[in-house]
């Protein structure tokens, strides 16, 4: 696709939200070299830019949300990064694996142990990865410094005896590479380092599965603030709201604003999931009522929404009457180039599997933010991104990239975690986690192989999904790098 | 160039109406565009073109092979295919000769491939051959498990529907077919001429055709005929993101016995992959909503066929309407002594067949005794590329160097430009609503749903239409916001 030769940077950021602005700004100010950061959006700052509530910055420094993006985008502008807005990264050029978009199949680097391989691989026959991402089978070694290292894609066994881990070389010859466009037309960047920092999104009506007709007044809530808070446009009258977690309140703060009633919030949870002060406040001070074990179980209405026709757990349905409804939460990560990449995916947060100094399984490649862990707030995505760069100034510095190392897995009815790749590159700050069900002052167990390595009670109340759960790390240097899977049940 | 949405209908008296702006009814109106001689009218009850069944159908285009064979839908499937796909390399519609398996997952359906190998080649087409299960898993590697074998008809193709209606549509209204949108027919009176009395007046021609698809029936009674009744067979689809394009290379199409017909996989022109469709006989001609239990059912057929496929995200759920008269036929009928032509039963297969019908139903309205004149080819339309067979606009360096608007992405998941979104906009049939401009563009197709991009596209359209309309009307009713 590329006209011209690519052009070369040290660090290649995608993505202008906290995560990807804070690891630019921290890296130009080490003096990583050139570090550019790309965001598809007009403006950087991500998410924040159209969340105009306070709850960002900090207790010394409150701000709002597109207040905290500027601060983020200035900072990182201030240290010498070059933000390049109305850039799209497009896919992964050269020795990149366009196309190679299979989800968890085998045959991957960090799928290589055998158990993770039967454990990202469920009912695939065999053959089936080699088929779905066919350039992984044609393409170079990616050779170490030195010219020596072992070939990180065509050989991994991917079954046999346990040691098919296979160590990855540092700083690759040539480093990834990204076709990208802008107004500026196509182009190709080569970068020493790529920093994936893509962010998350809510996963709209269709992906939920939500029967009924197709009308207009279909809303999420990222749509929706952007629409009321940039643009300016009118919403419908009458808003139904799915779900009651935090970024649930905050659309329906979003439809107040815009001048419209919110009917109600639905959850399918037995309780709201967000604090008791937030939820009393839209309950008694706005009148909004809040149903409880409650799904949408149908869209109504020709052209324009007319209602929602919900169901209770007890079977009982009822239709609310509304012009909008808005699907809130449900965060997925934008994962399309880590996909697109052939990274390594966590069957659990579907973002990029990284180890606790994010690096991904392919060499030059690391991942921050929301991408890894849909979602955290935008100060601990940010942190992340702090966080990220340092394990890349390492590894600019010569850091050898990790072996595949432990993965780390959840059981029911735990969601997931993130990071969740054991390495000896060294513990994350924190682990965080979601949980699907409520939990009663709930114990999180560790084991490996049958080993009981650690417990920490993660709350001192009960676990709610769609809330932070957090699990230290200083239980690490337990863990056997030759072992098998690490593995975090609740008690 | 007349593009006609409110106020009262042209006085004049056409040579030809055809009620219905569907892909038959477009397809039509350009078949006669081409006999410069004749006024046409196109008349559409909605504010598009396209908006009924035709645009929510499986995107296929038949080689016929499966026809009954001898019917007038075999035929014309036949013929229709050969004429759709010259007229696709020509426009720019894209279509990729994917192929199809009919794949065979017990032995019934493995003793049913010979027969229907048979049929093909009686309905002429010859290039059928029966696989084992071994070729067939090489040919689909990521097939559940228990294939026993399959029919490879390496003809079938995927085609853009919404671009195939567009590009008739604009050829015709471009070189003189006056398309009036927003214009329900109520009642039709035959007097040595017809009258038409719809929503925006009443309009007169000389011969009418009956090109209204799910409201055939009931055009036809207006006319004092009770030949048919339509049955609206809903057919509910998943549509699965991009990133499962990979995980599918044929069109994998169920082997019909007596037990039903099961559901297809097959990949999109769009990148996407379909899932479906339901057969549900319904009463209702506004049902076109999904079920909780037609997605289920469909999402267990799939999951045998296509396992990886249930991981990935949907990105639409929709529900056509098929025009099932009860017939296995296609049902178009000449009333000489009206001056009328009705095109009914038009089922799945009518995107393939559409020039065909087009070119029998001008025949038979020569038959009537107009004289269709002279022959004179409109000017080529080229539509936008849609397909992902060729690079998008905003990967094409010549077209970004020479109007940066391309570079600019506005739907990102679908990788759709501002200028893309533009050219829409000032097409001869404009877009007025989301849903227009995503069947023209795709923009707000993807996996997002608007997450990222809905309020910019939104507001993209409402400038759009701003410009075209300074009064301020906005977008019509039906879409907003």
């Amino acid at each position: 696709m590329a006209v011209t030769s690519p052009r070369r940077v040290d660090v290649l950021v995608v993505g202008a939200g906290p995560a990807g602005l804070a690891a630019a700004a921290r890296l130009a100010a080490a003096g990583a070299g050139h570090v550019e950061v790309l965001d598809r959006e007009a403006e950087p700052g991500g998410v924040p830019r159209h969340c105009a509530h306070g709850g960002f910055g900090t207790w010394t420094r409150p701000l709002t949300g597109p207040g905290y993006a500027r601060l983020l985008a200035e900072a990182a502008a201030r240290a010498g990064a070059v933000v390049r807005t109305g850039v799209t990264a497009l896919d992964w050029a050269g020795a990149g694996a366009p196309g190679a978009v299979g989800l968890f199949g085998p045959g991957r680097p960090w799928a290589a142990d055998p158990a993770a391989a039967g454990e990202f691989g469920a009912g695939v026959p065999d053959g089936a990865a080699a088929e779905a991402s066919p350039t992984r089978t044609g393409r170079p070694c990616e050779r170490t410094a030195a010219g020596t290292g072992p070939c990180v894609s065509t050989s991994v066994p991917l079954a046999g005896s346990g040691t098919g881990r296979v160590p990855l070389g540092s700083g690759s010859g040539t480093g990834p590479a990204l076709h990208v466009v802008g107004p500026g037309g196509p182009e190709t960047v080569e970068a020493r380092v790529v920093v994936l920092a893509t962010g998350a999104r809510e996963r709209p009506r269709t992906a939920r599965l939500v029967p009924g007709t197709r009308p207009a007044g279909v809303y999420t809530t990222g749509e929706l603030q952007q629409a009321v808070h940039l643009f300016g446009q009118r919403v419908g009258t009458r808003a139904v709201v799915v779900g009651a977690e935090d970024v649930s309140y905050a659309a329906a703060a979003t439809v107040r604003a815009a001048g419209a009633e919110v009917v109600a919030l639905v959850t399918e949870h037995p309780r709201a999931q967000t604090g008791r002060a937030r939820a009393q406040t839209a309950r008694l001070c706005h009148g909004i009522p809040l149903l409880t074990g409650t799904t949408v179980a149908e869209l109504l209405g020709h052209g324009r929404l007319s209602g929602v026709r919900v169901r209770h757990r007890d079977g009982r349905t009822t239709v609310l009457a509304c012009d909008t409804v808005v699907f809130t939460g449900d965060f997925v990560p934008d994962h399309e180039l880590a996909r697109r990449g052939a990274l390594a995916l966590d069957p659990g947060t579907r973002g990029p599997a990284v180890d606790g100094t994010l690096h991904t399984s392919r060499t030059g490649v690391f991942a921050a933010g929301n991408v890894l862990h849909a979602v955290e707030r935008a100060g601990a995505a940010a942190g992340e991104g702090a966080r990220a760069a340092g394990a890349v100034l390492d590894f600019l510095a010569g850091a050898p990239w990790p072996d595949p190392g432990v993965p780390l897995v959840v059981e029911e009815p735990l969601r997931w975690i993130a990071p969740n790749r054991i390495t000896p590159t060294g513990p994350p700050a924190r682990h965080v986690l979601r949980t699907g069900a409520p939990l009663t002052r709930p114990v999180l167990r560790i084991h490996q192989d049958g080993r009981l390595l650690h417990q920490e009670r993660p709350v001192l109340g009960t676990a709610l999904p769609n809330r932070t759960l957090t699990l230290s790390a200083h239980w690490y240097d337990r863990v056997d790098p030759k072992g098998g899977m690490v593995r975090v049940s609740p008690a | 160039m007349t593009v006609t949405r409110e106020g009262p209908l042209p006085g004049r008296t056409y040579d030809v109406v055809i009620v219905g702006a569907g892909v038959v009814g477009c397809a039509l109106a350009r078949e006669l565009a081409r006999r410069p001689r004749l006024s046409v009218a196109l008349v559409e009850a909605q504010d598009d073109v396209g908006q009924g069944t035709s645009k929510a159908n499986t995107a296929i285009l038949h080689t016929g092979f499966d026809a009954a064979p001898g019917t007038l839908e075999a035929w014309l499937v036949r013929e229709g295919y050969h004429r759709l796909g010259a007229y696709a390399a020509e426009t720019g519609i894209p279509v990729e000769r994917v192929g199809a398996l009919l794949v065979a997952w017990d032995e019934e359906q493995l003793a049913a491939l010979p027969r229907l190998a048979g049929k093909a080649e009686r309905n002429g087409y010859g290039e059928t051959s029966l696989l084992g299960s071994d070729e067939v898993y090489a040919r689909e590697p990521r097939l559940g498990p228990g294939a026993l074998g399959a029919l490879h008809v390496p003809g079938e193709s995927i085609i853009c529907p919404w671009t195939t209606t567009l590009a008739y549509a604009t050829q015709a209204v471009r070189a003189g077919v006056d398309l009036h949108l927003n214009a329900a027919v109520a009642q039709a009176a035959w007097q040595a001429g017809h009258h038409l009395v719809t929503s925006r007046g009443t309009l007169r021609a000389r011969r009418l055709v009956n090109a209204a698809g799910l409201h055939a029936d009931t055009v036809d009674r207006l006319l004092g005929h009770e030949d048919f009744t339509v049955t609206p067979r809903r057919g509910q689809l998943l549509v699965y993101d991009r990133l499962a394009r990979p995980l599918v290379r044929h069109i994998l199409l169920p082997v019909p016995t007596a037990r039903g017909k099961g559901v297809l996989v097959a990949p999109t022109v769009h990148g996407n992959v379909l899932l479906g469709p339901t057969a549900e006989d319904l009463d209702d001609k506004r049902a076109t909503g999904s079920t909780a239990e037609g997605l289920a059912g469909l999402r267990d057929k799939g999951r045998r066929i296509l396992p990886a496929l249930l991981d990935e995200e949907v990105t639409a759920v929709y529900a056509g309407l098929r025009a099932a008269i009860g017939q296995e036929d296609y049902r178009i009928t000449a009333h000489p002594e009206q001056g009328y032509v009705t095109v009914g039963g038009i089922r799945s297969t009518g995107l393939t067949a559409s020039m065909a019908i087009a070119a029998h139903v001008t025949g038979l309205l020569a038959g009537t005794g107009l004289d269709l004149g002279p022959v004179r080819e409109p000017d080529p339309v080229t539509v936008p590329g849609l397909g992902e067979a060729l690079p998008r606009p905003c990967q094409r360096p010549d077209l970004v160097a020479a109007d940066p608007e391309y570079g600019v992405l506005v739907c990102h998941c679908e990788r759709v430009s501002q200028g893309e979104i533009r050219d829409a906009l000032a097409a001869p049939i404009p877009p007025r609503t989301l849903e227009a401009l995503r069947r023209r563009t795709r923009a707000g197709a993807g996996r997002c749903q608007g997450f990222y991009c809905g309020a910019a596209v939104r507001d993209l359209l409402e400038r759009g239409l701003a410009q075209a309309d300074p009064a301020g009307r906005g977008p019509s009713g039906k879409g907003w916001p």
